[in-house]
């Protein structure tokens, strides 16, 4: 189960996904269809932070959305706000906005629609180095230097974080805030960046950003989904994805339940596109 | 002029060795020696109880004034002169200033600085500036809320700090902008909240930000120019630390080279937190700064064994070249989001039948410290909350002794985690009054439950973490305001308040004490036996610093900005749902009530007697 970035190698069985690479990632359909729709789909979301989403709107939940508005008959109006601590109270909440269009489906603070992609943090490496490494209790991890997202509130962190502290791997660890530096067109690359420069030996990384940006390095990486997939008792590093909506809006939530039905397989095909591993 | 009496008394000045005859002096006050080398006229200024040029009142942050023309006996008439809108919804925690019959406040962000003409009737506004090129995204980033702690007027100059990064100079006559100095950079997670001290023609700017990975600092900016002249890491190397030959700490474990490194797994330390939003002291007969360092963050505790120096701690440093000369830690190890960034309250005290140059902090962790402000010994360290969490702090090695059943961790179950993530006392300063001689604390009396595991998400990332909740300390009451003897260590009186109080004190010559509640009451207490006075209910939730100062007229008069919001207010000003107990990290747990008891505006209230 894995698949490697720029080389566009997909080995083992059951791939979970078709890596198209090329020309791939930077397809945003503008929303073009006259005359102007009356209705309006209101998104929140933050104004840099690719593979999601950008002012720019290059990323895949910009895609969707359009693709969504489009059999709604509606043009996108975004909210743009860093998804930060408090994100869905300062934005969704407040009524600045209907839909957000990433949360995990078990995510409290708003309504969720059916799951449209299930990921998973991957550990990314370089292809030349042929790691291998497919589990949190590989003696390696224990020696290699190992980057890994950070989140930063207390007793709160990444899954990989909490899995790597578990198992006594500290002293050879790099942590790289999930936040990165804001000015850069992409600030959540730098973690990949460090595994293609050679900063670190292997690095932990949620899926989607993982698949993106190891598609745009210089030399071909590798990603495989960590296992297991749940630390037991109870530390997923799998996640359900859905769109969010204001708990109360069921109509809303319907609808984009049976947009998600509709649209599966462009859905998916967007997804391929910016190179989001699934599980 | 009674008045005039106390001011001479109370002016802390070059060569103020003389005394009014007959009338009672307060030693603690007069430490100050003449310094040649202070250029500035602050240390004049800080003594003067006509004007509040700095939210601490002066570098000792006593926030005591000598005014006594409102005192216990007529408090009780106390009457609202005029009041402004600040035209914001968010948490008011700025004091506002006076100088030269002005008065100076600046508004959560957007963070406009007003200045208000105490020459005239009502005092209207004579000038606002707005900070330009104001960085939105800076709303997202603040922890907590969007609050600023007040500006401080040196030299001609309002300086001020705004949430996106930036220190401000202004004139204070004009309100046009001398100097704008990029100080902290939002774009990787540092914000400003505080409110920066000037000494010796150096503005003193900290940075907040620890849950993004920011690694704290304390910036030096010239106060002329606003260039940088010296900027000293809380972790990390020690020349990035400014610790050289003439670091002195006291305690074994804080001496070493480059401990701010060791203390760390490899490279822990560039995102090791450390932050500075809290408050700054100086004493300018050791020539010497003080302030505290924020907790380590965004590394779980299990993936940062050691001391992680220099977080949850503080240090002494010369404000010319921002050199320490000792540090100490409150928390090493800190386990509880226990910013160490308190008021650090200078004193000379009696102890042990020796008067001693101390600073008294009443800190998160929940004891009063006394510290030997030379030396950096703990003299003393007595609880004023209720703690589960330490057993005390062990006097022969300044550690603080936990308690590890009470660690939370991911995936633990921990109940009665006493004082919680905001302590037993937040940012919020206390004031000692040299007649009384009496710390007058406001804090909280919370703990907190940590369980289970909720998923969330940041930044498109899902992650997973320990559902926290905080609840009332044993009593049921939220929070305490206590008058301390700091030389005995105990608690005299304490008043039990529903809410946490979340805004400063002020103490008065007049033997009154200042406080405001969360629901908005701003009280009047008597200095000595705690009892209330006198409360005025203001529009909004209280959790900004009172302040006094002489009229133009010649009159005595009490500010304070109301305005709820803050870490404990955010249920109101950001509009948490009351339901979602978790919000501002548990905090709304303990606060659903909040809204049914104040609503958001702010506004600032000027009191006089008739």
């Amino acid at each position: 189960m894995r698949y490697t970035g720029v080389g566009c190698r997909v080995s083992g069985v059951g791939a979970v996904l078709l890596a198209l690479c090329g020309s791939c990632a930077k397809s945003t359909t503008p929303d073009s269809r006259p005359p102007t729709p009356a209705r309006v789909l209101r998104v929140c979301a933050d104004p840099n932070n690719l593979p999601y989403s950008n002012e720019k709107q290059q990323g895949f939940e910009n895609a969707i959305a359009s693709l969504i508005a489009r059999d709604l008959n509606a043009r996108v109006a975004y909210t743009w706000w860093p998804q930060r601590r408090g994100f869905v109270r300062q934005t969704l909440r407040r009524g600045d906005c209907d839909v957000i269009m990433g949360i995990p489906s078990n995510f409290e603070q708003a309504l969720p629609t059916q799951s449209y992609y299930r990921s998973t943090y991957v550990f990314v490496s370089r292809f030349d180095r042929h790691l291998g490494i497919t589990s949190f209790d590989d003696p390696r991890l224990k020696k290699l230097k190992v980057g890994v997202q950070m989140i930063g509130n207390d007793h709160v962190n990444s899954p990989p974080a909490h899995a790597l502290a578990k198992r006594g791997i500290i002293d050879n660890v790099a942590g790289y805030t999930v936040y990165g530096d804001y000015r850069s067109q992409a600030p959540g690359r730098d973690i990949v960046d460090a595994v293609a420069t050679g900063a670190v030996d292997i690095a932990v990384v949620w899926g989607p950003q993982a698949g993106y940006f190891a598609r745009q390095e210089k030399v071909s990486l590798e990603i495989v989904p960590v296992s297991p997939q749940i630390d037991l008792p109870f530390l997923p590093f799998v996640f359900d994805i859905s769109m969010g909506v204001r708990r109360g809006d069921n109509a809303l939530r319907d609808q984009l339940d049976q947009e998600i039905e509709k649209r599966r397989t462009d859905i998916e095909r967007i997804l391929d596109q910016y190179g989001v591993p699934r599980v | 002029m009674k008045v005039g009496a106390i001011f001479a008394i109370i002016l802390v000045c070059a060569g103020c060795n003389q005394q009014t005859p007959g009338k009672k002096s307060f030693p603690f006050l007069q430490r100050y020696s003449a310094n040649p080398s202070e250029k500035s006229d602050l240390v004049k200024l800080e003594g003067e109880d006509g004007q509040w040029i700095m939210p601490a009142k002066n570098y000792a942050s006593t926030r005591f004034s000598g005014l006594n023309q409102i005192d216990a006996g007529n408090v009780k008439n106390l009457k609202v002169a005029w009041t402004f809108s600040t035209g914001s919804d968010r948490g008011e925690e700025a004091a506002p200033i006076v100088v030269n019959n002005t008065m100076y406040i600046v508004t959560p962000f957007p963070n406009t600085l007003y200045a208000l003409d105490l020459t005239q009737p009502g005092a209207p506004a004579k000038w606002s500036y707005k900070p330009k090129d104001l960085n939105n995204s800076a709303k997202g980033v603040a922890c907590c809320d969007w609050v600023n702690r007040g500006c401080v007027y040196a030299n001609g100059k309002i300086f001020f700090n705004t949430l996106d990064g930036k220190t401000a100079a202004v004139n204070a006559q004009t309100g046009d902008e001398v100097w704008v100095a990029q100080v902290a950079d939002i774009n990787r997670g540092e914000s400003i909240t505080m409110a920066p001290l000037v000494v010796k023609n150096k503005v003193l700017v900290g940075d907040s930000g620890g849950e993004f990975g920011v690694r704290g600092s304390l910036t030096a900016l010239d106060s002329e120019t606003g260039k940088q002249v010296w900027k000293a890491y809380s972790t990390g190397p020690d020349k990035d630390c400014l610790i050289g030959p003439n670091f002195h700490p006291f305690y074994d474990s804080d001496k070493g080279q480059d401990l701010g490194v060791k203390t760390w797994p490899p490279d822990g330390w560039k995102i090791g937190g450390g932050t500075t939003w809290g408050w700054t002291s100086y004493d300018p007969a050791l020539d010497l700064v003080y302030y505290g360092t924020g907790n380590p963050g965004p590394w779980n505790p299990e993936q940062r064994p050691g001391d992680n120096k220099w977080t949850c701690g503080m240090f002494a440093r010369r404000p010319d070249t921002g050199e320490a000369v000792w540090a100490y830690q409150w928390s090493p190890h800190d386990l509880y989001d226990h910013d160490g960034i308190n008021e650090l309250v200078l004193l000379d005290l009696p102890i042990n039948g020796q008067v001693r140059k101390v600073l008294v902090r009443p800190e998160r962790n929940g004891y009063v410290y006394v510290l030997d402000r030379v030396t950096g010994q703990v003299l003393s360290a007595n609880p004023f909350a209720f703690i589960t969490t330490s057993t005390g702090v062990d006097l022969k090695t300044g550690r603080l002794k936990p308690v590890p059943e009470k660690a939370p961790g991911f995936g633990r179950v921990t109940r009665m985690i006493c004082p919680p993530a905001p302590g037993a006392k937040d940012w919020e300063p206390s004031a000692y009054s040299p007649v009384t001689k009496l710390l007058y604390i406001p804090h909280a009396n919370l703990c907190e439950d940590s369980e289970g595991v909720q998923a969330n998400y940041i930044a498109g990332t899902p992650y997973v973490g320990s559902n926290v909740k905080m609840y009332a300390g044993p009593g049921g009451h939220r929070g305490e305001f206590d008058a301390w003897d700091p030389v005995a260590g105990k608690k005299i009186w304490s008043i039990k308040e529903n809410f946490p109080v979340w805004s400063g004190a002020v103490a008065t010559a007049g033997n009154v004490v200042f406080y405001g509640t969360m629901e908005g009451w701003f009280k009047a207490i008597d200095a000595r036996s705690g009892q209330l006075l006198w409360q005025f209910k203001c529009g909004s939730g209280i959790i900004g610093q009172p302040v006094t100062f002489l009229g133009p007229d010649g009159k005595q008069y009490v500010s304070i900005l109301s305005g709820v919001g803050g870490w404990a207010g955010a249920i109101v000003a950001g509009q948490l749902d009351p339901h979602d107990g978790t919000a501002a990290l548990g905090f709304v747990n303990a606060m659903s009530d909040l809204p049914k008891a104040t609503t958001k505006g702010g506004m600032l209230y000027t009191f006089a007697l008739p």
